[in-house]
């Protein structure tokens, strides 16, 4: 595999910058990685991932639809896409990568969203592989290898150099252009720290966390559950879990008036909030149990009716760590689960 | 770029019809003339006024019209309100068509029909009963039971009277919930009048109504023998996208913009009874 | 502490002076507690926990618990029995329904303060006189207690239970913290540097609504930014200003009512000091109208509330000659 010395990694950083937007993810404060444009001198984090999910990079927060310019009864729609620059992100956990399979299957069905494929088309992803998982990890319920991530290029990490593997034409493409940085190595190492990585996989505390007893034929079994009153009783209801969440997708469309015209723009959503389902005429979903219920029903059941048996989780761990009163989608499996 | 669904098209509304007095029609078309886009029976359109919202509305003409798109508005909120202001001549935003249809070239085809629609109910199966009455030879026997609170709140009115009671084709019962001056047809709650009118069992039945009206009606319809796979309906609920990818409008794994809004009842029954 | 609270939990719910129990549900890990309403003595066993990872504030789950039949039993630490009293004052909690026993505060533990230093894998987290020995998948790892205190606690204004129909351990006194050196440390800022130093931090949000949802200040049953009737309802910043506004209308909104009880920072996901802002509010409050404490009684006047002669801005309704 061809590989280069980790001595010599921000000078490819370096290079890669000098063509395009690359993105890292770096220390923002002790405790606290995300997402930067890579300038010389940024240093990668030791965080074994971001607060924020790389969801960001084709599903950003905010983003503008379309323009309206409105002069007495007449309306003009003002198409405001561009075709967006070639960028690359570095640095992708296993988790993350799979979280873009996911969303692939909600925006890139028909009818295509061309927003989102737009900076999926020009967006290389560049994973790394795991050697250090957190108790919060169990990214293996849900089938994926973190020490073989995703991408269009991975890369693994063997404590003296980082290999690279291209997966697809678009990260075999990448691996070229940056071939005057690598070298032929040898993989003996890296296959040391691969096995050692698999067996913490398996000592991790939710290793034996299980998918079995869910999927899209449980609806009524679940959904139904007399469970849900009490797993949603402290539910504070905000957007946390929704927000750093990379498979969550649901979104707003609003408009928003600049003093010039009329900006409609989409923006987040969540299923937590009590004004996601409301209409003029009432709310289906009245109390936190329902919005809850939904959240967890979608990923658990739902996603999977709909998409092949594939969940809507990735294992990331990230709404373990940031609820702000720890529950979870691993409490909400474990006690659905328990007769 | 393609098009995106997302980036919606310019209606102008070239005319305004105050069906009740919190229901207006409106008729809309592309700048050019014509209609925006085409679409099927019980299919839907978002329509917005940028700046105020956007929401999902039934499309109520016929796919048979060729030349303008109708949608019966009813008052309830901000951006209904902003649209029952509106004068002709107004320009809207629309982006459509969204979801289903009512099987009318499929299952529908060569079937007696019964119509059942209480108040702004009507909107959506207009467009069927007017495509029905369009392709009249295609469908067999065609009834339509349709109530409202009074005489005033009957959706469409007039075009009942002038075309679909006038059409020696179709029959029609209306019904309001409570007598007044100057009607002297039905009396009473549509669930009732369906019991009362006793329809042939082999019809394929149509509804639409308040929640509460359609839950007494499906039962009555049971108590009549009929059964929940000759029983359709159309779903509301909040929408954003009207593709299945904002994700608000689900009942279980269906998204009623994308999988509905056209159900029959046995489908909804595999579904999950709350949201 | 725990077994005493278990075992007086369990008396109360036995002899029907209380029907339920709010306190905390253990987690997966050492650290991952759940705020939980307990109605028998097997869940007590099973689940109740009380140890440094208990920070959570459980005073506003009251205003819907008191809504409900019955009396329930509420372990307030000296920081919640503030909110606790101005929710009662407020008239959110129906006191009549909680019977409130006064427990002893932190310092509590900020798990995100232990993996900032690096520390993955955490298995189990002891308190060994005040060394924390931490028992990762990794081995074991050590770090002083109160280098992984929350923030909150680092600057904690009372030990002293303002309200309890009974005590586990011994009642506190009002401290004199330390609370408003960093908004001093703000306030001698130029304004340009105060304005980067907020846009610092308030441009990490990403408008999660948990400081609001969290905070016992924060109970109106509609609030402005999710009623679409407002103009300023929004689930995302549309802009900077709106970035910042959001905070700042919170901040105005809880004025005179934030009782400093840092659930705000302490919930935040991207670290956002909060806090700093109600502190802020505090501050100006207690050098313009006197000091004053907010859930301190139920009874006293709220400065913002009330007017007198004395009043730092008299003038228009000093004009109007009213006394």
């Amino acid at each position: 595999m061809q590989k280069i010395s980790k001595s010599r990694l921000y000078e490819l950083f370096d290079a890669i910058a000098a063509k395009q937007s690359l993105y890292i993810p770096t220390d923002r404060e002790a405790g606290a990685a995300e997402y930067r444009k890579y300038e010389s001198g940024m240093k990668l984090t030791k965080e074994l991932n971001t607060v924020r999910s790389a969801k960001d990079f084709f599903f950003p927060q905010t983003e503008n639809l379309a323009d309206f310019k409105i002069e007495g009864k007449t309306i003009e729609v003002r198409d405001i896409r561009e075709e967006c620059e070639d960028f690359v992100i570095f640095g992708v956990r296993a988790c993350d990568a799979r979280s873009f399979t996911i969303l692939d299957k909600v925006f890139l069905c028909e009818p295509v969203d061309s927003f989102y494929k737009n900076r999926r088309d020009h967006g290389t992803v560049i994973t790394m592989a795991c050697t250090r998982p957190a108790e919060t990890c169990f990214c293996k319920t849900f089938g994926i290898d973190p020490t073989v991530p995703g991408g269009d290029v991975s890369c693994f990490d063997d404590g003296e150099s980082i290999f690279f593997l291209a997966n697809t034409e678009k990260g075999e493409r990448f691996v070229e252009s940056i071939s005057s940085f690598l070298e032929d190595g040898d993989t003996d190492r890296l296959m040391e720290v691969q096995t050692r990585a698999r067996e913490i996989m398996d000592k991790l505390p939710l290793a034996k966390l299980s998918t079995e007893n869910f999927g899209g034929d449980k609806l009524n079994e679940y959904f139904n559950s007399d469970k849900w009153a009490e797993l949603s009783e402290a539910c504070l209801g905000c957007g946390t879990c929704t927000f750093v969440c990379p498979t969550c997708q649901c979104y707003d469309i609003k408009d928003f008036n600049t003093g010039h015209g009329i900006k409609r723009f989409r923006c987040w959503d969540s299923c937590m909030y009590s004004d996601f389902t409301k209409m003029a005429h009432g709310n289906p979903r009245l109390t936190q149990l329902e919005r809850f219920r939904q959240r967890f029903m979608h990923k658990l059941v739902y996603f999977p009716a709909n998409n092949d048996g594939e969940f809507g989780c990735v294992g990331c761990g990230r709404c373990l760590a940031k609820c702000p009163i720890s529950m979870n989608i691993v409490k909400v499996m474990k006690a659905l689960e328990a007769k | 770029m393609n098009n995106d669904t997302l980036i919606p098209k310019i209606g102008v509304v070239t005319d305004i019809r105050q069906d009740t007095p919190d229901v207006k029609t409106f008729r809309v078309v592309a700048p050019e003339g014509g209609k925006v886009f085409e679409h099927m029976p019980g299919q839907c359109a978002m329509l917005s006024i940028p700046g105020v919202g956007e929401a999902m509305f039934s499309i109520t003409s016929s796919p048979t019209n060729k030349e303008f798109m109708e949608f019966s508005i009813k008052k309830c909120g901000c951006l209904t309100e902003w649209l029952h202001a509106m004068e002709v001549g107004q320009q809207i935003t629309i982006r459509g068509p969204y979801g289903n249809a009512f099987p009318v070239e499929g299952d529908l085809r060569g079937k007696d029909l019964l119509f059942i629609a209480g108040g702004i109910g009507l909107a959506p199966l207009r467009s069927v009963i007017n495509y029905v009455r369009d392709n009249r030879a295609n469908y067999g026997d065609v009834q339509v039971i349709y109530g409202s609170r009074s005489k005033d709140d009957l959706v469409d009115y007039q075009e009942i009277i002038d075309e679909w009671m006038a059409d020696p084709n179709i029959e029609v019962n209306l019904t309001i919930d409570n007598a007044q001056e100057g009607w002297d047809g039905h009396v009473g709650f549509v669930p009732n009048y369906v019991k009362e009118l006793a329809p042939s069992t082999s019809k394929t039945v149509l509804v639409c109504g308040p929640p509460i009206m359609i839950k007494f009606t499906l039962a009555g319809l049971k108590e009549l023998g009929f059964t929940e796979t000759q029983v359709y309906t159309t779903m509301e609920l909040r929408m954003k996208c009207g593709v299945g990818k904002c994700g608000r409008c689900n009942i279980g794994n269906k998204y009623v913009c994308k999988d509905g809004p056209v159900f029959r009842f046995d489908q909804l029954g595999e579904l999950p009874d709350e949201y | 502490m725990q077994e005493a609270m278990i075992k007086r939990a369990k008396e109360l719910l036995a002899d029907g002076s209380v029907d339920r129990v709010i306190g905390w549900k253990r987690g997966e890990f050492a650290y991952d507690i759940t705020p939980a309403v307990f109605t028998t003595a097997e869940e007590l066993d099973r689940d109740f926990v009380c140890d440094d990872f208990t920070a959570a504030n459980v005073s506003k789950y009251l205003v819907k618990e008191t809504q409900k039949e019955g009396k329930i039993l509420a372990f307030l630490k000296p920081c919640d029995t503030y909110s606790f009293n101005q929710l009662v004052k407020e008239h959110r909690i129906d006191r009549e329904k909680v019977y409130v026993i006064g427990i002893e505060g932190g310092p509590k533990l900020d798990i995100e303060k232990i993996k900032a230093k690096g520390i993955t894998g955490i298995l189990s987290v002891k308190n060994e006189d005040y060394t924390l020995k931490i028992e990762t998948i990794y081995g074991t790892q050590t770090m002083p207690f109160y280098e992984a205190i929350l923030g909150k606690c680092a600057s904690c204004k009372s030990k002293k239970h303002v309200v309890f129909d009974e005590l586990i351990g011994e009642d506190g006194d009002v401290l004199d913290s330390n609370r408003f050196e960093m908004v001093e440390k703000l306030e001698n800022m130029t304004a340009q540097e105060r304005f980067d130093f907020w846009r610092d931090q308030l441009s990490k949000c990403i408008r999660c609504n948990a400081c609001r949802n969290v905070c016992p200040a924060c109970t109106c049953e509609n609030c402005v930014f999710d009623n679409p009737k407002s103009g300023i309802d929004n689930k995302a910043p549309a802009d900077s200003f709106e970035e910042n506004m959001f905070h700042i209308i919170r901040a105005f909104h809880v004025a005179g009512r934030c009782t400093d009880c840092g659930e705000c920072s302490r919930v935040c996901p991207q670290h956002i000091p909060l806090h700093l802002l109600n502190r802020k509010f505090i501050k100006d409050i207690n050098e313009l109208y006197g000091e004053y404490q907010a859930g301190a009684d139920t009874t006293s006047r709220a400065p913002l509330n009330t007017y007198d002669k004395n009043d730092c801005e008299p003038s228009v309704v000093h004009e109007r000659g009213v006394e």
